[in-house]
């Protein structure tokens, strides 16, 4: 029954589509969905896939890869550059820490020292798949913890190599090896000496960045001349695959490979083309790759010896917690970000399952040993969602209320006429603005990094989730004027809006929103006063370009006002349309539709010609006319 | 050559027949600079420094402007009232523009008849610019009687040609060096027998 490639597909895409729909459904990461999927459709539950599931767990990572390769994409060498610095001490400490106290622990437990130290190596790697895809997810990439994250993730890609390189060091290597499959996965290089190896890494990083430089982007310039659209999706296809090629000959990470070719071509103009094109795809792969590790999950393993699995993986959890938590300390890291940090790179990552079977193929390991290190990364990577959450739920309010409550009683007492949620680049502008009327509004964000930085500037400033009531009160809300809701999630201005409406209707809300539906559904919460950020700044684009062509500056500026006062009473008009179901799909098309009727509507308005009473060819032409009669 | 400095104001230039001829037509002189309040100040905001650097600059200052219910558009009053400060246009200390000659260059709906006890505007061009006439003073300027395109609403192509024309003579009279001596009591400098004669 397992045969059909048809049938297989259609299990895995089931099992995500019912899976992950009822993750998001109860507030869950998506890769809590595509876990459980796995494990359903695992050979222990279901069984509807089999041995396979190995194959496909290969397969899926591309979507690692792929994940790398965009992330590469989004950052310009020069920030790469600038980041070596976190990114070789974090790196260094989390990998070295982990090691040194995971080799004691499994040494102590009665291991050989090779076995301890393989063990420690595949510990020490934590899940660049799900610690990324769960930052991306909740939009984390630009707070400290995120790119401590991804500092350390990236150190452990290249540290990899080195593990891998160093692996055969450890092999009592008069013994044949288990299995003779490492030889074809492995490179090409490891018959040469160690000096020629490390040279031919060097040259296979600039063979990559020589690639991206002098033949990607020509070829791309060609590909996007033709403008058939799904050529550059071949493109970029063939842009990873060749990356991890190169990177697998030599017996590097693919993913790392991918990484630095993102970095080459995220200066070139095909950057969003690429973006977009592959992002769909990732998140496909990545899907399959969490429901290949769910369905890996040894089940028959787990049940033989329950309680050596349990205290093992708790053991290196906690082992991985301690050695995180040291790490963002050092680095002084703030409290929340610090958990944060401790909580998503704690599991066991998908290098283990590259290094252990290695190790296996080597002969160092043997198959119990193994099995039961591939069952404690499984299950590592699929407890973490749920430590996020727990993380999330009931240790970070906590301490966000306790940062609050340590503040000096007088700042909480002298209460401030204006609060300001959310001190992004919008909340900045307007907070920056204020207080050079001499008007100081007490700030409430969520990145305590931030946070600290304007305390220093003399900001009072309180951290945490505004949507709570009790900080909202600790900030001064009782005695408030006004409160500007300057973040751009409008959740959080509707969840702050009914709060407000609700205890404190004194107080006035001015509101940004990011477009006219996230306007529309703040209107009908009964606000008035909304600010969308994409009305002023493009009109005053569109009014500089026709200064540009000749149109009089004046003339232009009393026209945007009253394009805005028209556009706004049109905003005013379509909000009270009922509006479908917030489905996805009918959303989309109900927007465009909208589109539709307001060109309409602009169309019919039609040039508009106003400001007679300064017009004289006007008043001529009344004059003639009453002439005539 | 005197350097002179036109201070334009109209709210609509694109829609006015006359003044777009008017300034049209002197664009390209010489020493001469077109200051077109409101497209530099579409939302009021005048830089009063700068303003004030560029009146430095100039020997004639010219207001060109419609005349609106009167007098000036107002981005004109707003200009007089920011830019020329007490003790640097006037007061003890004010003297910046002195010695300096100052004139309106008007256009008007209606014609000159109209603008007379008898007519119905009651009063005389003259009479409405006093308070321009008074500011130069305040501010130690030779204010000159002003240029004025009369009778806008029904010109004829020809006449506004002609207007035009004097427009430009006139600034080459101005920059060439005309006294308070040249105009007796004329209530237009466009009376002058230099411009009559064409």
């Amino acid at each position: 029954m397992t045969g059909s490639l048809l049938f297989e597909a259609i299990v895995f895409l089931a099992g995500a589509i019912i899976c992950v729909s009822i993750a998001k459904r109860l507030g869950l990461s998506s890769v809590i969905g595509y876990l459980l999927a796995g494990v359903l459709i695992g050979p222990y539950v279901l069984g509807f896939i089999g041995e396979e599931g190995d194959d496909i767990l290969h397969f899926a990572e591309f979507g690692v890869v792929m994940m790398l390769f965009l992330i590469g994409l989004e950052i310009e060498p020069k920030n790469f550059w600038n980041m070596r610095k976190t990114i070789l001490g974090m790196g260094g400490i989390q990998v070295g820490g982990t090691m040194l106290l995971s080799y004691l622990l499994f040494y102590f437990l009665g291991y050989d020292w090779q076995v301890a130290l393989v063990i420690s190596m595949a510990v020490a790697l934590s899940s660049t798949a799900i610690a990324m895809q769960t930052i991306k997810e909740k939009g984390l990439m630009d707070t400290t913890f995120g790119t401590s994250a991804f500092s350390i993730l990236l150190f452990q890609d290249i540290i990899v190599i080195f593990m891998i390189g160093a692996m055969p060091l450890l092999s009592n290597s008069n013994v044949e090896s288990h299995s003779d499959n490492h030889s074809e996965s492995l490179s090409l290089i490891d018959s040469l000496p160690l000096g020629f190896q490390t040279l031919a890494i060097i040259l296979s990083v600039v063979i990559v960045i020589a690639l991206g430089r002098f033949v990607i982007v020509p070829m791309l310039r060609k590909v996007a001349k033709t403008g058939v659209r799904e050529l550059l999706i071949a493109a970029a296809f063939l842009i990873v695959f060749g990356i991890s090629l190169i990177m697998e000959l030599v017996g590097l990470s693919p993913a790392l490979g991918a990484f630095l070719g993102g970095v080459v071509l995220s200066s070139s103009e095909f950057k969003h083309e690429l973006e977009s094109t592959l992002e769909p795809f990732k998140n496909l792969l990545l899907g399959l790759f969490f429901m290949a590790v769910g369905a890996s999950i040894n089940f028959i393993v787990i049940a033989k010896s329950p309680l050596t699995i349990g205290g093992v993986l708790i053991a290196i959890i906690v082992l991985k917690a301690v050695v995180l938590y040291i790490t963002g300390r050092v680095f002084k890291l703030k409290l929340d970000q610090k958990l944060l940090l401790t909580f998503s790179l704690a599991q066991v990552g998908e290098f283990a399952f590259v290094l252990l079977s290695f190790a296996f193929g080597l002969n160092i390991l043997e198959q119990e040993q193994m099995d039961m290190l591939l069952v404690i990364t499984a299950l590592s990577m699929a407890l973490t969602p749920i430590i996020s959450i727990i993380n999330e739920r009931f240790i970070l309010p906590k301490v966000g209320t306790k940062e609050s409550i340590q503040r000096p009683m007088d700042h909480i007492a002298k209460s401030q006429k204006i609060i300001l949620v959310g001190f992004g680049h919008f909340g900045s502008t307007v907070g920056r603005f204020l207080r050079s009327h001499g008007v100081e509004a007490t700030v409430l964000d969520q990145d305590s990094n931030r946070v600290d930085f304007l305390r220093k500037m003399g900001f009072e400033v309180y951290y945490g989730d505004a949507t709570r009531l009790d900080l909202l009160e600790s900030a001064g809300i009782a005695d408030a004027k006004i409160v500007i809701i300057a973040t751009n999630k409008v959740k959080v201005s509707k969840a702050i809006s009914k709060i407000v409406e609700e205890k404190y209707p004194h107080v006035e809300l001015m509101i940004r929103t990011k477009n006219r539906y996230d306007a529309y559904e703040l209107l009908n919460l009964g606000r008035e006063n909304i600010y969308r950020e994409s009305l002023d700044t493009s009109l005053s684009l569109a009014s500089d370009v026709l200064h540009k062509l000749g149109f009089r500056k004046y003339t232009l500026n009393r026209q945007v006002k009253n394009f805005i006062k028209y556009d706004e009473t049109s905003l005013r008009r379509l909000a009270k349309e009922p509006k479908r179901e917030e489905d996805y799909i009918f959303k989309a098309r109900k927007e465009l539709q909208e589109q539709e009727e307001l060109l309409e509507a602009d169309f019919k308005r039609g040039i508009v010609d106003f400001d007679n009473h300064w017009d004289s060819e006007h008043i001529r032409k009344a004059l003639e006319k009453s002439s005539d009669l | 050559m005197k350097k002179i400095l036109i201070l334009f104001a109209h709210p609509k230039l694109e829609k006015s027949r006359a003044n777009l001829a008017l300034i049209n037509h002197i664009k390209d002189k010489e020493n001469v600079t077109i200051h077109d309040l409101y497209n530099e100040y579409p939302d009021f905001h005048i830089d009063v420094l700068r303003e004030q650097k560029l009146l430095e600059q100039h020997d004639i200052i010219i207001w060109h402007h419609p005349f609106y219910w009167y007098s000036c558009p107002p981005l004109m009053k707003q200009w007089i009232d920011m830019v020329l400060e007490f003790n640097w246009a006037y007061g003890p200390e004010g003297k910046a523009l002195h010695n300096k000659t100052c004139l309106n260059a008007i256009t008007t709906g209606g014609s000159k008849e109209v603008y007379c006890s008898a007519g119905y505007n009651s009063f005389t061009v003259e009479q409405f610019l006093r308070p321009f006439e008074q500011t130069a003073n305040l501010c130690g300027m030779t204010y000159f009687p002003p240029f004025a395109v009369m009778g806008t609403h029904n010109l004829s192509d020809e006449k506004l040609h002609d207007y035009k024309v004097n427009y430009g003579k006139l600034i080459d009279l101005l920059q060439a060096e005309l006294t308070m001596n040249d105009f007796e009591k004329m209530s237009f400098i466009n009376d002058i027998p230099q411009l009559k004669s064409s």
